[in-house]
C-alpha cells in the first residue's frame, strides 16, 4: 500500500524488505486484547492507536456487541468466539453492548 | 400506566418474606430450580412475543431473550450436573410458573401495539423483580461458590435485559 515511496529500490532490497516483513506491516501497528467475560469488558479502559487491531475475546456463552456510542465501530462477538477489528478513527470512545447496555467500557484511540 | 402488576412479579416479591416466615432460606437445589424456572418463564413469554409482536424492535428483543436465557439455562444445567445437585421443585417455583402462565393467557388476548407495549412493560417489571429476588434472597442464600458466581452473572444479565427492555419501551413512545 505504501510501495510508491520505495520506487528506487533494487530487487535485492525489495526481497530483503519482504523477508523481514518491513513493507507489509506498519511499524507501529499493535494487537490489543479485550476480553468479554461474565458480562464485563476487561480492561474497562484501554488505549490504542489508529491502525491497531483489537482482538475481542468473548468467553461468555452469550452473544455480545462492542458498539461505539459515536458510531465509529460496531462489532458483534458470537458466544465463545474471538473477533478482530482494526481501529479507523481517533478519539476517546465509549462503547457498550447493545444486547446488555449495562456493559460499558472506554477505548482511547490516539491518531 | 400499569395498574395490574404481574402475578409472577408479586410471587417474586413474596419470595423473601415466605422463606423468612418459615425461618429457612432456600437450599442450593431449590435456588437452582427457581433460577432455572425464572429463565424458562422469560423464554415462554419471548416465544409468544416472536409470534405476536408487530414492532420489529420488540420482536428482535424477544429473540435476544430466547437466545440469552436458553444459553444461560444450559450453562446452569451443566453446572448442577457437575455439582451433582438435582434442582428441587418448591413452592416459589410452582407459584412463579402458575402465575406466569396466567400472565401469558392475559397477554394472549391483546393485539397489535397494545400487545407490544404490554409485553415490553412486563419484561421491564419482570426483570426488575427477578433482580430483586437474586440480590436479596437467592445470591445471599447460595452456599456453593460456583452456583453463587453463576447467579451473580445472571444478575448482571437480568439487569442488562432490564435496561434493554427500558430502551425498547422508550423507543415505542
Amino acid at each position: 500500500m505504501c510501495s510508491g515511496r520505495y520506487l528506487p529500490l533494487t530487487a535485492a532490497s525489495v526481497m530483503a524488505a519482504l523477508l523481514s516483513g518491513a513493507i507489509a506491516v506498519p511499524a507501529h501497528a499493535a494487537t490489543i486484547q479485550i476480553t468479554i467475560e461474565n458480562m464485563e469488558f476487561a480492561p474497562a479502559e484501554a488505549s490504542a492507536k489508529v491502525g491497531d487491531t483489537i482482538e475481542w475475546i468473548n468467553r461468555d456463552v452469550l452473544v455480545h456487541t462492542a458498539t461505539a456510542r459515536n458510531g465509529d465501530f460496531d462489532v458483534t462477538t458470537p458466544a465463545k468466539r474471538t473477533v478482530t477489528s482494526v481501529l479507523q478513527e481517533a478519539g476517546a470512545v465509549e462503547y457498550y453492548c447493545r444486547y446488555h447496555p449495562n456493559m460499558k467500557a472506554v477505548l482511547t484511540i490516539a491518531p | 400506566m400499569f395498574v395490574r402488576i404481574s402475578a409472577a412479579i408479586a410471587a417474586l416479591s413474596l419470595l423473601g418474606s415466605a422463606a423468612l416466615a418459615q425461618g429457612a432460606k432456600p437450599t442450593d437445589p431449590q435456588i437452582a430450580h427457581i433460577a432455572y424456572t425464572a429463565g424458562v418463564i422469560d423464554i415462554a413469554a419471548a416465544k409468544q412475543a416472536i409470534e405476536k409482536a408487530g414492532n420489529k424492535d420488540v420482536k428482535a428483543f424477544a429473540q435476544d431473550m430466547v437466545r440469552d436465557h436458553e444459553a444461560v439455562n444450559k450453562q446452569a444445567l451443566d453446572l448442577v450436573k457437575k455439582l451433582k445437585v438435582t434442582p428441587e421443585d418448591n413452592d416459589t417455583s410452582k407459584a412463579l410458573s402458575k402465575q406466569a402462565s396466567e400472565k401469558l393467557a392475559e397477554l394472549a388476548k391483546l393485539k397489535g401495539a397494545e400487545y407490544d407495549k404490554a409485553y415490553v412493560a412486563n419484561e421491564v417489571a419482570y426483570h426488575k423483580a427477578v433482580n430483586g429476588a437474586l440480590e436479596t434472597q437467592l445470591i445471599p442464600s447460595a452456599s456453593n461458590a460456583e452456583l453463587k458466581s453463576l447467579l451473580q452473572t445472571g444478575l448482571k444479565l437480568f439487569q442488562g435485559h432490564q435496561q434493554h427492555a427500558e430502551h425498547v419501551a422508550a423507543g415505542m413512545k
